[in-house]
C-alpha cells in the first residue's frame, strides 16, 4: 500500500525539530531512517498529520569516544557517545566503536540486510523499541543513557527506565532522542550475542547477549539480557548472580538456563510457541556466556 | 498545507526537477514520473528487496523512502548500470552468462544488492566463506524462481571479474605505492 497523506517538513537544527514538535505535538512523527516508520506508513497503521525529516540537522551522525581504556590508566570504563543518526552499518564498521564497544558492532550486523542497515539509525531503533531489537537489547544489557531534547530542556534517561513496554519508550510528545551514551566493554569484559532467526536478516525469535568482567581468572560482573521473550528486552539479574566470584563452569550455565527457563514469561505467537522460546531463550544465553568467556581467552569453560 | 515538495535529483547521471506530492515514495516516483520501471516493487514493506537502488553509493529500498528525502542526491538505477553504449556492465553480463534469472522480476534489486555487496563486502576469490557471505548477502532480495545457485555463482563470478578490474586499474596507475 501507499503512506496516507501528510504534509512532508525538513528540519535543519535541532532547535526547529522542537519547534516543529512543539506546533505539531502528537499529530507529528519523526523521520530518521525510516526503516520502521515508512512500512508502518505503507500499512496505514500509522496516519501521521505531519511527517518531519531529521536527516539533515547537522552534528546527530556522530561517533564519539571519552576516557577509552588506552586512553587512561585508571579502572573507570569510557563511553562511546553515538548521536541518534549514526546508521546500523556504520555502527557495525566503524574502526571505533569495534575497539571501544565490538558487542555493539556484532549486534549491528545481525539488524537486517544491507540496504536496511545502510538507511536505518540506532536513534530510530531505540525509539522504535521493537521487543526483539538488537539494538534496544544491547542497550539493557549494558545500562546505556538516552539523551533527549524538549521545549524545557535536556535530560538523560538509563535503558532501565527508558524501554517502557511493546514499542513504547519514555519519550514525550515534544522530545527528540538526540543520542545514546554505551559504556566502553573493556578488554578484561567478554561478550557474546546469539540470535534465533528463521533465515539471516529476518526479526529475531530470541535473542540473547551477554558479557563476563573478569578480575583474575575470576568473574567480576555478568550480565544478560534477552529478547523476545517480553514486551521489551529485559536483565536477568537472579541468573547473573549464580555467574558471580567464580570461573564459568558447566554446572553454572545448567543453573543459569534454569534460572532462566524458570523466571522468564514469553508468549505464544504465530513466529514460535512459548515454550519454544522459553528453551530458546536458555540456550542462546549459554551459548551467549559460552562465547563471552572464551573472548577472555581464558580457555572453555571447565 | 505543504502537500507538495520541490526536487531536485540526479537519476542516472541525469538532473531531473520536478514537484512530487509528499507522501509519495522514492520507487514510485522513479517508476511513474520518470518512467525508469527497472525498479521493481514488490511487497511495499522493505522485505522483498526488488525495489533496491543506490542512493549516493549505498543500497537502500525505495520503497522505504519519501521521493522528498532525496533532494540533491544521486540514485542509480538498474538502467544506469549498463554503458551509454549498451555495454554490459559486468554484473548484468555474468547474471547473463550464469543463466542467474528467470522471469527477472528480482533482477534489478539482485544486481543493486551485488552491486553494494562487492563494494563493501571483503569476497575474496577462493575465500573459503565467500558463497556462505554472498548468500547472507542476497538473502534480503527473495527470488521465487531461480532457486538462488545461479544467482549465487552470478555475483561470484562479478565479484571476481570486479575485483580483477579494480586491480588491473590500480596498477596501470601505479596508486598501489601511494596507497595507505
Amino acid at each position: 500500500m501507499k503512506p496516507p497523506a501528510f504534509d512532508y517538513l525538513r528540519a535543519n537544527s535541532v532547535d526547529e525539530v522542537i519547534d516543529l514538535l512543539r506546533e505539531h505535538g502528537p499529530d507529528a512523527k519523526l523521520l530518521a531512517g525510516g526503516q520502521s516508520l515508512v512500512p508502518m506508513l505503507n500499512f496505514r497503521l500509522l496516519r501521521p498529520s505531519v511527517v518531519i525529516d531529521i536527516n539533515r540537522v547537522p552534528d546527530l551522525d556522530r561517533i564519539s569516544l571519552t576516557g577509552h581504556e588506552a586512553s587512561v590508566a585508571d579502572s573507570t570504563a569510557g563511553a562511546l557517545h553515538l548521536g541518534t543518526l549514526v546508521r546500523h552499518h556504520t555502527l557495525e564498521s566503524s574502526l571505533e566503536v569495534r575497539r571501544c564497544n565490538p558487542l555493539l558492532a556484532a549486534a549491528a550486523a545481525e539488524i537486517g540486510h544491507l540496504a536496511i542497515r545502510n538507511r536505518g539509525t540506532i536513534g530510530g531503533s531505540l525509539a522504535h523499541n521493537d521487543p526483539v531489537g538488537e539494538l534496544p537489547l544491547i542497550a539493557v544489557l549494558l545500562d546505556a543513557n538516552l539523551h533527549l531534547r524538549n521545549p524545557a530542556g535536556e535530560r538523560s534517561v538509563p535503558a532501565s527506565q527508558f524501554f517502557v513496554s511493546l514499542l513504547e519508550t519514555d519519550i514525550g510528545d515534544e522530545e527528540l532522542l538526540t543520542g545514546a551514551t554505551f559504556p566502553e566493554v573493556r578488554s578484561d569484559t567478554g561478550w557474546g550475542f546469539e540470535e534465533l532467526s528463521r533465515r539471516t536478516g529476518d526479526f529475531a525469535i530470541v535473542a540473547a547477549a551477554a558479557t563476563l568482567e573478569l578480575d583474575g581468572g575470576i568473574v567480576r560482573q555478568a550480565r544478560i539480557a534477552i529478547a523476545g521473550v517480553g514486551d521489551v528486552a529485559q536483565r536477568f539479574e537472579q541468573a547473573e548472580e549464580l555467574l558471580q566470584g567464580g570461573a564459568l563452569t558447566r554446572e553454572q550455565l545448567a543453573a543459569v538456563r534454569d534460572s532462566i527457563e524458570q523466571s522468564c514469561t514469553p508468549t505464544s505467537d504465530v513466529h514460535a510457541s512459548a515454550d519454544y522460546r522459553r528453551h530458546a531463550a536458555g540456550v542462546l544465553t549459554c551459548r551467549a556466556l559460552e562465547a563471552a568467556w572464551s573472548r577472555t581467552e581464558t580457555g572453555a569453560p571447565s | 498545507m505543504t502537500s507538495k515538495v520541490a526536487l531536485r535529483v540526479t537519476v542516472n547521471g541525469s538532473k531531473y526537477e520536478r514537484e512530487v506530492p509528499s507522501r509519495q515514495l522514492l520507487a514510485d516516483f522513479l517508476r511513474e514520473d520518470l518512467g525508469l520501471t527497472g525498479t521493481q516493487l514488490g511487497c511495499e514493506q522493505g522485505v522483498c528487496g526488488s525495489c533496491t537502488v543506490m542512493l549516493d553509493g549505498d543500497s537502500v529500498r525505495s520503497c522505504l523512502l519519501l521521493a522528498a528525502q532525496v533532494d540533491g542526491a544521486e540514485i542509480v538505477t538498474v538502467e544506469g548500470l549498463a554503458q551509454e553504449d549498451g555495454a554490459l556492465h559486468p554484473i548484468q553480463r555474468a547474471f547473463w552468462e550464469h543463466h542467474g534469472l528467470q522471469c527477472g522480476f528480482c533482477t534489478p534489486g539482485m544486481m543493486i544488492t551485488a552491486l553494494d555487496l562487492i563494494a563493501k563486502l571483503p569476497l575474496a576469490e577462493g575465500s573459503p566463506e565467500l558463497d556462505q557471505k554472498i548468500r547472507e548477502g542476497i538473502a534480503g532480495n527473495l527470488c521465487r524462481c531461480t532457486g538462488y545457485q545461479n544467482i549465487v555463482a552470478a555475483v561470484r563470478a562479478a565479484a571476481a571479474k570486479m575485483s580483477g578490474q579494480a586491480e588491473a586499474e590500480a596498477g596501470s596507475t601505479d596508486s598501489r605505492e601511494s596507497a595507505p
